[in-house]
Parts: C-alpha cells; sequence; structure tokens
C-alpha cells in the first residue's frame, strides 16, 4: 500500500460528473416537468380517491339523503340503509381510546423526554415505534383470542357485580364489544399519542423549564409550565391520535362483536363504520347496499381528513412551522 | 420604601418546598414511571401470546404447503407469502417512482404554492383511513376489470406506501448539504444533473430506508385487500385473479370455527411479524446509529 494518493482514488465516492454534461436548457425544463408530473400524480391520487367514494355513494345519497346519517335501521334485505349505528359505534369507541391513551400516553412522553436517562428513553422510544409497526390484524388476533377471554372471565364479571348498576356496566360478559375494541383501540394510538408528543415536548425551549427551576419549582412544576406552552401541539398529537383511531378497521372489526344496535352499555357487542365495510362489502347483495357502504366510507373520509388536517395545524402551528413532527408517522 | 430584605428568601429556598408540592413532585413523577411501563408492555404480551401460541405450528409444512380444504386439517400458508409478496412488489414498483419523484420535487423545487399544496396533499393522504383506500382501490381497478385481482390489491397498496415515500424523500433530500449541490453546479453540471447524480445518490441510503419501512408497513395492511384481491385458497400467482396475502387469510383464519384454524392464523401472525416487525426493527436500528437530521 503506497502512501501517494492515485488519479483513480482520489475523489473516490464523489458522483462523477460526466464530461459531456453541457448545459440543455430543454433537459432541465423536461426533467422539472417530469418530477411535477410525479408530484401532480400524488395530488391525483387523494382526488381519484375522494371521486371514488363520492361518485359511489351517490345512489345511496339520492335514495336517503340526510336521513341516512340519521336512521337506525340497517336491513340489507329489505334495503333499509341507516348509518347511525355505526357512526355512533366509531365515535364511542375511538373517545374511548383516547380516555385510556391520553393519560397513559403523556405521562410516557413526558418521562421519555425529561425524566429517562439518555439510554433508556431511546429504547423506550424504539419499543414505542416498534408498537407502531405491527400490524393491526396481529393486534385483533391478540384481542380477540387473549384479551377477549380474560374480560369475559375475569373483568366484566367483576364490573357487571359492582357496577351494573350504571348502565354502562350491565349486560352480559361477552367478552367481545365496545370495551374490548376500546382498549386494544388505545393500544394502538398510543404510540402516536406518545411520539408526537414527546417530539413536541423536546421542541420546547429549555428556558421555560430552566426559569422554572431557578424560581424554585420542583421538577414536576417545572414540566408542568412545560406542558402549559405545548398544549396545543399535544392537542393535535391526540386530535391526529383520533384520526388514527376513527379509521382503524381490522382489529376493531375482530374484536367490537359486530351488531348494529345501539346499547349503552360498554359490555355489549357494537359496530364502526370501519368494521360494517370490512365485514359486508365483498358480500354487498344489492348496488344500493353497496352504495349505502361506500357512502359510509366518503363520510369516514371527509371526517377524518378534516380531524387530520386541524390537528396538523396545530402541530405546526404550536412548534413554530416544523412540519416534519406530524408528517407521514 | 425599603424592598423586602433578600434575608427572607435565603431560608425559603434553604427549606425546600412544602411537604405537599414535594409529594405532588414525588407522585407524578411515580405516575410517569408506571405510564411508561404501562405503554411498553403490550409489546411484550404480543409478542409473547404470538410466539407461544404460533410457535408450535411453524413447521416445514407449514411454509411449503396450500391450505387444506375445510375439514382437514394441517396446510400451510405458500400462496399466501407468495401473494403477500407480489403485491407488496406491485405496490413498491408503482409508488417508489411516483414517491421519490414528487419527494425530489417538493425538496428541490417545491417551495412555491404548488408546492405547499402538494405537500399537504401528502400529508393528507397518510392520514386516509386505509379501507377507504381499498375501496377506492375497488372503484379504480376491481370494477373496471370486472374481478377481484392481485393487481387491484397492489395498487392498493402502492397508494398506502405512496405518502411516506414522498414525505421521507423530501426530508431526506433536504438534509442534503447545499455545498453538494453548489459544488457540481459550480462544475458546470446542469440542474437536473445535479438533481439525479449527487442529491439524489447521496440520499439514496436514507431513501432505500424509508421504502423499506413503508414496504414492511404496506406488508402488514389487511383492510386494503379485503375486496380487492379478496384472497384465495389456492395457489395463485397471476396478478388478473383474486390472490391470498397473509394478513387476509389470518383475518379468515382467526374467525373460522375450527380450532386448527384459528392456531394456524397465529402460526401465520408469528410470520408476519417476522416480516414486518423484524424489517423495520432493523431498518429502525441502522437509522439510530447515525444521528438523525
Amino acid at each position: 500500500m503506497s502512501e501517494s494518493v492515485s488519479a483513480e482514488s482520489f475523489g473516490e465516492g464523489i458522483p462523477r460528473l460526466r464530461s459531456r454534461a453541457r448545459a440543455r436548457p430543454w433537459a432541465d425544463a423536461a426533467h422539472h416537468r417530469l418530477l411535477q408530473i410525479m408530484a401532480l400524480t400524488v395530488l391525483a391520487t387523494v382526488v381519484l380517491i375522494a371521486w371514488e367514494a363520492l361518485s359511489g355513494a351517490l345512489p345511496a345519497m339520492r335514495a336517503y339523503g340526510l336521513r341516512f346519517l340519521l336512521n337506525t335501521a340497517w336491513d340489507p334485505v329489505a334495503e333499509h340503509f341507516g348509518a347511525l349505528p355505526y357512526l355512533y359505534g366509531t365515535m364511542l369507541s375511538s373517545a374511548l381510546a383516547l380516555l385510556i391513551a391520553l393519560p397513559l400516553g403523556l405521562g410516557t412522553a413526558v418521562y421519555l423526554s425529561e425524566l429517562a436517562p439518555p439510554r433508556v428513553g431511546s429504547a423506550v422510544a424504539f419499543v414505542v415505534e416498534l408498537l407502531a409497526s405491527i400490524p393491526s390484524i396481529v393486534y385483533g388476533l391478540w384481542g380477540l383470542f387473549v384479551l377477549a377471554p380474560f374480560l369475559r372471565a375475569h373483568v366484566e364479571p367483576w364490573l357487571i357485580a359492582h357496577f351494573g348498576f350504571i348502565p354502562l356496566f350491565r349486560g352480559y360478559p361477552f367478552g367481545i364489544g365496545m370495551l374490548n375494541a376500546a382498549i386494544v383501540l388505545s393500544m394502538m394510538i398510543l404510540p402516536t399519542i406518545v411520539s408526537i408528543s414527546r417530539e413536541i415536548l423536546l421542541s420546547m425551549p429549555r428556558a421555560l423549564r430552566e426559569s422554572a427551576l431557578a424560581l424554585g419549582a420542583t421538577r414536576a412544576e417545572a414540566i408542568a409550565v412545560t406542558l402549559d406552552v405545548a398544549r396545543p401541539g399535544i392537542l393535535g398529537a391526540v386530535i391526529l391520535a383520533l384520526g388514527r383511531a376513527l379509521g382503524e378497521t381490522m382489529a376493531v372489526t375482530m374484536v367490537i362483536g359486530n351488531s348494529n344496535r345501539i346499547s349503552a352499555s360498554l359490555l355489549a357487542p357494537s359496530a364502526t363504520m370501519a368494521s360494517v365495510i370490512a365485514n359486508e362489502f365483498s358480500e354487498a347483495t344489492s348496488n344500493l347496499h353497496l352504495s349505502a357502504l361506500i357512502e359510509i366510507a366518503f363520510v369516514l373520509l371527509v371526517v377524518t381528513m378534516l380531524v387530520n388536517s386541524f390537528a396538523r395545524a396545530l402541530v405546526i402551528w404550536s412548534t413554530g412551522g416544523r412540519r416534519d413532527i406530524a408528517g407521514a408517522s | 420604601m425599603t424592598s423586602p430584605a433578600p434575608r427572607k428568601l435565603v431560608p425559603l429556598v434553604a427549606s425546600g418546598p412544602s411537604l405537599p408540592r414535594r409529594l405532588f413532585d414525588r407522585g407524578s413523577t411515580v405516575t410517569c414511571y408506571l405510564a411508561a411501563l404501562i405503554v411498553v408492555s403490550p409489546l411484550a404480551l404480543i409478542l409473547w401470546h404470538v410466539i407461544r401460541l404460533g410457535l408450535p405450528g411453524m413447521t416445514a409444512d407449514f411454509f411449503f404447503h396450500l391450505p387444506k380444504p375445510v375439514g382437514e386439517t394441517g396446510g400451510g400458508v405458500a400462496n399466501a407469502i407468495v401473494g403477500t409478496g407480489i403485491m407488496v412488489l406491485i405496490g413498491t414498483a408503482i409508488s417508489v417512482p411516483i414517491g421519490v419523484g414528487a419527494g425530489l420535487y417538493l425538496a428541490e423545487h417545491g417551495n412555491g404554492r404548488f408546492g405547499t399544496f402538494v405537500r399537504t396533499t401528502a400529508d393528507v393522504l397518510s392520514g386516509v383511513p386505509s379501507i377507504v383506500i381499498g375501496v377506492a382501490a375497488y372503484g379504480l381497478v376491481v370494477v373496471p376489470m370486472g374481478r377481484f385481482s392481485g393487481l387491484a390489491g397492489g395498487v392498493a397498496l402502492a397508494i398506502i406506501m405512496l405518502p411516506t415515500i414522498v414525505r421521507s424523500t423530501e426530508e431526506v433530500v433536504r438534509l442534503v448539504p447545499r455545498s453538494y449541490r453548489e459544488a457540481a453546479l459550480a462544475l458546470g453540471a446542469p440542474r437536473w444533473r445535479v438533481i439525479q447524480q449527487v442529491v439524489l445518490p447521496a440520499a439514496a441510503p436514507a431513501v432505500l430506508t424509508a421504502v423499506l419501512l413503508a414496504l414492511a408497513r404496506a406488508a402488514g395492511e389487511t383492510a386494503p385487500l379485503l375486496f380487492t384481491a379478496l384472497g384465495s385458497r389456492f395457489w395463485s400467482v397471476s396478478v388478473d385473479r383474486p390472490m391470498a396475502s397473509l394478513p387476509v387469510y389470518i383475518f379468515d383464519y382467526a374467525r373460522a370455527p375450527y380450532d386448527d384454524w384459528n392456531r394456524q392464523a397465529w402460526s401465520a401472525a408469528l410470520v408476519l411479524l417476522m416480516l414486518v416487525t423484524v424489517v423495520s426493527a432493523l431498518v429502525r436500528f441502522s437509522i439510530r446509529r447515525v444521528p438523525r437530521r
């Protein structure tokens, strides 16, 4: 091995430009145009999705109008379609999931950003990312075969015995149902809440916490000051998680029990907008049935779009224009 | 007027926070620790159950055989593994050129109004529920073709992968130092060559990472395949026919009333988890070695 640098190895690793690379104005313009078309394709994809959902839903919209969202009867044989039980199921399961996930997720985010030693913190953050990578069908399998028997044997009989006087906990311990769906959903949205809240807390100025500590605040009080400033961003994280919960399909379909009856009890089987599409779409009995299912998809699309856009705007605004945090995570 | 003497301040600090405040401090710290513990526990629980219930069924037959007819025990997921592979490949083949191109556009030319609009659209797309993407792919591919097909499944997966690839490509391309671009431009390279031969290669490893993550996620998607690829109990490699996939196989077998099928669902879940979570774990672990942004 010689010490001198040979002509070949000099500049190794730097991509080489061929000598022919002379300026050709049309080539630049064409390349720009090509990339622009790719970008336009992304735009077109969203438009196409919205168009497909809207055009497919038109027959049902014409047939039922706004009553579609208010009726409770869902009878494919008689062609009565009312989506209210599914709207209710989606809203309730998502709200319950948030109720469970919010305190846990926020606590974990605070732990990761403020309390944990760096090594432990990054290990826990890694585990949270892995949780986000588990396919939803596996969550569903676990909810159906592990969580449901556990709830049926231990949790639900206890709830019924001690809290049965509240309509929420009245009924029969099925194991599957709203409660199971809410628990599984909360597990699935926790990674979103934790990782986005953590990034937001990390993006807050250190001075907030330090000045609070300098004024004699305890650590918890100093963190509370930071949390107070981060509140809009954390709200954004929570709403992003809500958007995810609203559209979550497979796990919920497997554990919610699929009954289109609105019940006050959390133990009763229920259904969501996503779960009814998953269950009935490929065996829809008539064109109107199919169209009704597509209308549910359209409503779901509009709701999640509104929820997500609002959440993104909150996160971006509260972190001073950091687009990456709420990005495609 | 005399201001309060600083003397007063000293004992106050020296005595420390009052008991209730100390208790609150302790209590909330412990609560945060507990929350973190509860949040990470599902990973252990799920892994434990998938391995315990799935491992016994993981025989060579399971990998290399087709599903058995109803009533017979045994059988395997060979067609589902191959089907998932084919559809993920179709998804990758469609989404990578478009996604990387769009990401390059956003990073290099995307500071105007059109760029902002496309960026927002990609964000919107990443939030569209996967079941809705399935419905759209049904209308776009299944209806014109007149039947369920692996191609339709691949298209649905491509739409799932697209926003992730666009956004990560943009992010990593923006991280390529300005000096690279300036040096290449100073050498007389036209802008398109700078982008294709200097900027993109410099960002390529990170783009590949993003593609792998998107691919792993797509492989685990069930909802968009339910009424595009539908699923199949037979050997199906032609993309214009219904095609089996691991997630749909798990869904069908988990809901079947046979214990043997439920056991096979667990084994299939273990296979899927190995494919998906191991890929993302390896990828994320390798990013961790390199400092992020």
